[in-house]
């Protein structure tokens, strides 16, 4: 093999995949915020809702689920504001298609969990004379929480990973950072390597965290 | 408000109540009636309609027709006869005045013993966190668990978990206190520190509508046995009569010959 590893090109310009990291991390957190507060109201309208807004909040899910992401990112950055007069920049625009996105898949997480609340509980809200919305706040949400938190972290991780779509319309996230690097320094396998051991390190302590967080909602209240 | 002097005399009162899911008939022009204080328990052999009168109290289910009034007021519908639903707002101001203790507890698994009971207390009663807290403790104490107000429901038994459903309901201050088969989900060993509770309560006069399969307990807890068969009432009398084995309702002593052999 006459390929010899030299990561020095590669910690030169570190700056350019740690300042990625951090805006790849700033991009999911914004997306997944906007796109949980999309599912959660579309998830709990959706359920009780009558059948025209559920065939609406489904075609918006299917949709979304059946369109690959990288197609979705085009449409907004590129096909969007020649169709209608808006002007963004890139990573707005990204923000913009993740959080629909993100939105769809956390309105079918979400869903889920609601009609998983045992009916039995919400007898109990009624029996003691809570009203729609006070059960749904003191009894349903919290009980959907605990169901969907394993199912929530696993798309929080896929979401985060996600942003590096957003290379593609030159937002300098951690994979725009790798592929400048590469062009620049020809350094592929060490770029990448790098880069690899950037989201493995950085997804895994969000899992972790994330776990800590199911471990608290099941011992204590 | 109320004119008291018009109602009847029963705290509640349901009249002619019948309900169908599809062509099935599970309620059939249903009568009965509880005193203050009264203690009554509903028996019969399973899909008799028990379960769905219990529920139709607190309005859990609707009714097709007929009138069920607590204290002189018309629970599910703005007036009899109109089928016209009260408000989500109305309906659970209602429920408040009743309490139910249902078969699986159905306790909220995210609060603790202490918190199941401070939920009503604080928002539908309107009271203050120290004041429910209080309450939340005096009635655990009276089941017995005064030592388990900050477990959660996941670290309760069954028996437990039921009295808490009991603490939980009567801490409202009900009118009138539904027990839906409050046993059946439970270990044997375990029914007996949940009755006990049900009749402590009873001798302080709260009132009840229950049903049971309990048959001893129903003899010594009731001040009336309701005998439901096929959606209706078959037989209503004081527990003596109805538990007598020479009863001349036939199918009420097939029930109770049935139960007979398949208990002892």
């Amino acid at each position: 093999m006459g390929y010899a590893l030299n990561f020095n090109l590669i910690w030169r310009h570190f700056d350019k995949l740690w300042g990625g990291l951090l805006l790849s991390l700033e991009l999911a957190v914004i997306s997944i915020a906007i796109g949980t507060v999309i599912g959660l109201v579309l998830a709990v309208w959706y359920v009780s809702a009558g059948r025209t807004v559920r065939a609406i909040i489904a075609a918006y899910v299917e949709f979304i689920r059946n369109v690959p992401l990288i197609l979705l990112v085009y449409l907004v950055f590129y096909g969007l504001p020649t169709v209608v007069d808006l002007a963004y920049s890139a990573p707005t625009s990204f923000v913009l298609t993740l959080s629909v996105y993100s939105g769809a898949y956390l309105v079918e997480v979400f869903r889920s969990g609601l009609e998983a609340v045992p009916r039995g509980q919400l007898d109990a809200g009624k029996a003691i004379g809570l009203t729609p919305w006070q059960r749904l706040i003191h009894v349903r949400l919290p009980t959907m929480l605990r169901i969907t938190l394993p199912a929530l972290s696993n798309t929080f991780i896929s979401l985060f990973k996600d942003t590096s779509i957003a290379s593609v319309i030159s937002v300098p996230e951690l994979t725009f950072g790798a592929q400048w690097i590469n062009f620049n320094t020809f350094r592929i396998v060490e770029v990448y390597l790098v880069t690899t051991a950037m989201y493995l390190v950085t997804g895994y302590i969000l899992l972790f965290g994330l776990r800590l967080v199911e471990r608290r909602f099941r011992a204590a209240r | 408000m109320s004119d008291a002097s018009n109602a009847s005399p029963a705290l509640l009162d349901v009249r002619d109540v019948s309900k169908a899911f599809g062509t099935v008939e599970v309620l059939r022009s249903v009568s009965l009636q509880v005193k203050r204080g009264e203690v009554v328990t509903v028996i019969g052999p399973s899909g008799s309609g028990k379960t769905t009168l219990l529920r139709c109290v607190n309005f859990l289910e609707s009714y097709d027709s007929g009138s069920i009034r607590i204290d002189g007021k018309e629970v599910g519908y703005r007036e009899a006869g109109t089928r016209q639903r009260r408000s989500e707002r109305d309906l659970a101001s209602m429920r408040a005045e009743t309490g139910m203790v249902f078969q699986s507890f159905n306790l909220f698994p995210h609060l603790t013993a202490a918190g199941n009971i401070m939920l009503g207390l604080t928002k539908v009663r309107g009271k203050s966190q120290a004041e429910a807290r209080q309450a939340a403790e005096h009635w655990l104490g009276r089941v017995g668990l005064a030592h388990k107000a900050d477990s959660l429901p996941a670290e309760l038994s069954g028996g437990q978990q039921q009295r808490v459903g009991i603490a939980r309901a009567v801490a409202m201050e009900p009118k009138i206190l539904l027990l839906d088969e409050i046993t059946s989900a439970l270990d044997p060993e375990l029914v007996g520190e949940v009755l006990a509770v049900v009749r402590s309560l009873a001798e302080d006069g709260m009132t009840m509508l229950m049903v049971t399969h309990e048959m001893a307990f129903a003899r010594d807890a009731s001040s009336r046995i309701v005998f439901m068969a096929d959606g209706g009432v078959s037989a209503v009398g004081p527990p003596k009569e109805i538990l007598a084995a020479e009863t001349s309702n036939e199918r009420l002593r097939t029930f109770l010959a049935r139960f007979r052999a398949s208990h002892f």
